[in-house]
């Protein structure tokens, strides 16, 4: 059974629950009072000890880059929130930015006084002009009242924040390719360190974090630690905005805690498969995350535990739902065809590996291949693994993999002598 | 051909400075004032951007043309942008296309004679709950079918 637990999304069913007056009787910025006057460090620890992970698909603990950033240091630190949402199936920070866009706010502020940053940017994809303005008025608002600008709610503490529009580039969701573009440049990943370290943003140290993890922060500085994990898994506290899309009844954004079960979600709140048909598979989190077979997506619970003994991933928590109609010869195309668009084209073996293995499929899809062109993706697929500066390849790799395995005798009977 | 930022848009770039620890981070945003000042990015206006960033002009040439949503040519008066990513293709995207295109009597990638309208097949909307979906502009239009299609275009001033 399902528990309903609302961390992230408790006052989106409110009207007009985008606006300051709304929001403002149903608990938005009380943290704000208390909490800016507790030594930084303890909001720190709260969000160490609550467990909470990354939200925007790597599922890093949070708490560990809190602590990697610098305490009265000389440079200005930046918090930087990660909203370039582009993984397909993902659809989540849209949802947070202009339904509650003062629960994030009020995240941003609990976060950067934590890590001793006075200005803090929004990276948000260019496609989501719309919500963008959503955003910006609830800044202003914020702005008006008091809570952002010169010594928010008479704590002392100043925070700014920009909110900067990328320009249709799924890369730039990778934390040090945002942060390239932020500073005026392509959206290149960056070479990873060797140790542990922050991000730099202009050679100063800035932590990334995605917009759910950061509308996460308030539940946790208020209610406690302890408190957060009471959902989920001891692995993987807490919640998330788990979401459904493509074969299914009822597409959209529920949230649940980690740990459910993977069916009993998709048919609780999705209603099932669409149509009533058989269920093909599920790809788990994102178009990224390798696909479960229907067998397997019966044995698997939401979180990144249960995905990682899979064989894949949770990803985003973004469920593409493939009913029996789907042919994996069109959705391997499909996705083939997206990484070929957006490999930003650093690295030669993911510019040049994603482009052919495009091709490839798209013979595949036309029944053109022979044996030699299957042998040649999957060859492809190897060489995509583990040669490039970031995980973009790897992951092209881990789906192409993914689906051939699962689905091989479908593939191979279209094939040519 | 020569491009200048107009006085409201100099206004802005003013208040955009103090918001960044240097000036080379205004490129974006630069680019998207011109974009919407012009409707394209014309190959003057790098200089302009240069100048304010002090980025030299083939550095935000190379910026520029990294940013998919960025044009060096205008676009019709309606840019329509229909996703082609994988939950709204489930959803069935293709059918949409092909009446877009057939209704139009242009492709992906090109203009209508009278400007009206252009079209795009993109990568993901972010969409995926309301597919299958497209953009008119910034404006989203989602959850369509031929019929909503047709309602939509019929009712553009």
């Amino acid at each position: 059974m399902i528990r309903d637990v609302r961390i992230v999304s408790s006052r989106f069913g409110l009207a007009n629950s985008h606006r300051l007056s709304t929001v403002l009787m149903r608990g938005a910025y009380d943290s704000l009072p208390i909490h800016l006057k507790r030594p930084p460090e303890q909001i720190v620890r709260a969000v160490d000890e609550s467990g909470l992970r990354g939200k925007g698909g790597g599922g890093a603990p949070a708490g560990e880059k809190w602590k990697l950033m610098p305490r009265n240091s000389d440079t200005p630190s930046y918090l930087v929130v990660n909203c370039d949402e582009s993984e397909p199936g993902t659809f989540k920070d849209r949802e947070i930015i202009t339904r509650d866009p003062h629960l994030l706010i009020e995240g941003m502020i609990l976060t950067s006084y934590a890590i001793g940053a006075n200005h803090a940017y929004i990276y948000i994809r260019g496609e989501y002009k719309s919500f963008e303005l959503i955003l910006r008025r609830a800044v202003d608002e914020a702005y008006e009242a008091g809570f952002l600008g010169r010594d928010i709610a008479g704590s002392g503490f100043d925070l700014d924040i920009t909110i900067h529009r990328g320009g249709g580039a799924y890369i730039c969701g990778e934390k040090s390719a945002l942060l390239e573009s932020l500073e005026g440049k392509r959206g290149h990943p960056r070479l990873k360190p060797k140790g542990k370290e922050p991000e730099w943003y202009f050679g100063a140290p800035a932590l990334v974090n995605n917009v759910e993890t950061i509308a996460s922060v308030p539940y946790i500085v208020m209610n406690g630690a302890r408190c957060y994990r009471q959902f989920g898994t001891a692995q993987s506290p807490g919640t998330l905005l788990f979401s459904l899309s493509g074969h299914i009844e009822r597409p959209g954004i529920y949230e649940a805690e980690f740990g459910v079960s993977m069916m009993e979600y998709i048919e609780r709140f999705g209603g099932g498969v669409k149509g009533k048909k058989k269920l093909k598979g599920v790809i788990p989190g994102g178009i990224s995350t390798p696909i479960l077979t229907a067998e397997e997506a019966a044995r698997a619970t939401l979180d990144y535990e249960s995905l990682r003994t899979l064989g894949s991933s949770l990803g985003t928590g973004g469920m593409i739902v493939l009913s029996s109609e789907a042919d994996m010869h069109g959705v391997l195309k499909n996705i083939l065809g997206f990484y070929r668009h957006e490999s930003c084209g650093q690295c030669t073996p993911c510019r040049e590996g994603t482009s052919w293995s495009d091709q490839i499929a798209s013979r595949m899809l036309r029944g053109e291949a022979t044996m030699k062109d299957l042998d040649k993706l999957l060859e492809l697929a190897d060489t995509m693994n583990g040669k490039t500066i970031c995980v973009f390849a790897p992951a092209v790799s881990g789906v192409i993999l993914s689906i051939i395995d699962k689905f091989r005798d479908e593939f191979t009977e279209r094939l040519r002598p | 051909m020569s491009f200048a930022f107009s006085p409201e848009n100099l206004g802005k770039i003013e208040k955009l400075r103090s918001r960044y620890p240097s000036p080379k981070a205004l490129t974006l945003p630069l680019l998207w004032l011109v974009q919407e000042q012009e409707g394209y990015i014309p190959g003057e206006a790098f200089d302009a951007i240069a100048e304010i960033t002090t980025w030299s002009p083939m550095d935000i040439y190379k910026s520029a043309s990294f940013y998919t949503m960025l044009r060096f040519e205008p676009a019709g008066k309606y840019h329509i942008k229909i996703c082609r990513s994988l939950s709204c293709t489930l959803c069935g995207q293709a059918m949409l296309y092909r009446h877009l295109r057939e209704k139009l009597g242009i492709k992906a990638g090109e203009t209508t004679a009278d400007g009206r309208f252009t079209i795009e097949r993109v990568e993901c909307l972010g969409s995926c709950g309301t597919a299958p979906a497209m953009q008119i502009n910034d404006i989203y239009y989602e959850e369509l079918n031929t019929l909503k299609l047709d309602t939509i275009l019929e009712n553009l001033p």
